[in-house]
């Protein structure tokens, strides 16, 4: 849907500073051309780590953004629960969405069952992106989270495991 | 190593505090938390009250690669230690070399009522320990320390400190059963606000 450099692009026209990111199929070759553009790349262990080392980055003044799996997303529950609610740290997101575009790879698939429901229950606004047609969408919804403080997500679909 | 061995808590952290920086940042989670409160006021004092156990090296990581030019130091127990073994090897990709982590290793979950960790004999099969210098040392940090006693960690404290990092040094500290958790000090987003300003790059 999109290629390392148009993100890049999108991430330096809001500003991020460094990617704290776990890849997956989708968001892994992204990195590359992050890197490229001069945006840090954190690599961390497991996804729950993400949202401490991006809080840290915050709190000493980067503008760090969170790119995981929806999958990191249900492992990383009690260290986004500390860091977006216990410490109001406005931590923004890039989400991929396992399977929403087919489940070729794997068929019945309950990332399409729990995705949405978990950002719900944790309170992460989000904003699904479907097509490229959405990228200045994308770009637009990042930027407004930064300005107002306010944590939110881009769930990117995706059509492989 | 086992309950009941090392050197108390608190006066390891009164040597740390005599040796701090005023423009060191210190995170200091669960029991240190505990401790360290009744020792410092600083502004620069992250309290990881309330928190994620296991968080405080990862915090600590994007700290200290937002402020390169500033000495982090982590507070960490063996507990908070084992829920977060990756962020290991996720400080030494990064390599900061401001980066300090302080394990004081009790062999408990003190805070719940000293249950035996995984990595102590009380707690293994094989009543072996686990060595997590080892572990440190295996995942690529670059100075690696050991301190049993409290007059090693006197003798040895400006070292580790000034040591090239990402650097790790465990410290056998006595279990403290009947302590309790640490608690918050004020609400967190006020504390996270204040501490953004000490370090003057945010002001909210």
């Amino acid at each position: 849907m999109f290629t390392g450099t148009e993100i890049a692009s999108l991430l330096q026209r809001c500003g991020i500073s460094h990617v704290v990111t776990v890849p997956d199929s989708t968001v892994g070759p992204w990195q590359d051309g992050i890197a490229g553009a001069g945006v840090t790349l954190v690599r961390v262990c497991r996804e729950g780590e993400a949202w401490a080392v991006a809080a840290g980055l915050y709190l000493g003044g980067a503008t760090p953004l969170v790119m995981i799996q929806c999958t990191g997303l249900f492992e990383s529950g009690d260290a986004l629960r500390n860091i977006l609610h216990d410490w109001k740290l406005p931590i923004p997101s890039i989400i991929g969405y396992r399977s929403y575009l087919n489940q070729d790879t794997l068929p019945g698939d309950t990332c399409l069952v729990f995705t949405e429901p978990i950002l719900d229950a944790w309170r992460i606004p989000f904003r699904l992106i479907t097509g490229p047609e959405q990228y200045d969408e994308m770009a637009d919804y990042l930027a407004q989270c930064l300005e107002d403080g306010e944590p939110g997500a881009l769930v990117v679909a995706e059509g492989r495991a | 190593m086992s309950a009941g061995a090392g050197m108390p808590l608190a006066e390891a952290l009164r040597v740390l505090r005599a040796a701090r920086r005023d423009t060191d940042v210190v995170i200091a989670a669960m029991g240190a938390a505990r401790e360290w409160v009744k020792l410092s006021d600083h502004p620069l004092d992250w309290i990881f009250v309330p928190s994620s156990m296991g968080q405080a090296t990862s915090l600590g990581l994007g700290m200290a690669l937002a402020q390169p030019d500033r000495r982090v130091i982590v507070l960490n127990g063996d507990g908070g230690m084992l829920m977060n073994l990756g962020s290991l090897v996720t400080i030494t990709a990064q390599a900061p070399a401001n980066l300090v982590t302080l394990l004081f290793d009790n062999g408990v979950y003190e805070v719940t009522g000293a249950q035996p960790t995984p990595s102590t004999p009380a707690g293994r099969a094989g009543g072996d320990a686990v060595d997590f210098a080892g572990l440190a040392r295996a995942s690529g940090f670059r100075s690696v320390y050991r301190l049993e006693t409290l007059e090693a960690w006197t003798g040895r404290v400006a070292e580790v400190l000034e040591a090239r990092g990402p650097t790790f040094a465990v410290l056998d500290v006595t279990a403290m059963p009947n302590a309790g958790g640490p608690r918050s000090p004020g609400p967190a987003p006020e504390r996270a606000r204040r501490f953004m300003a000490a370090l003057g790059n945010r002001s909210s």
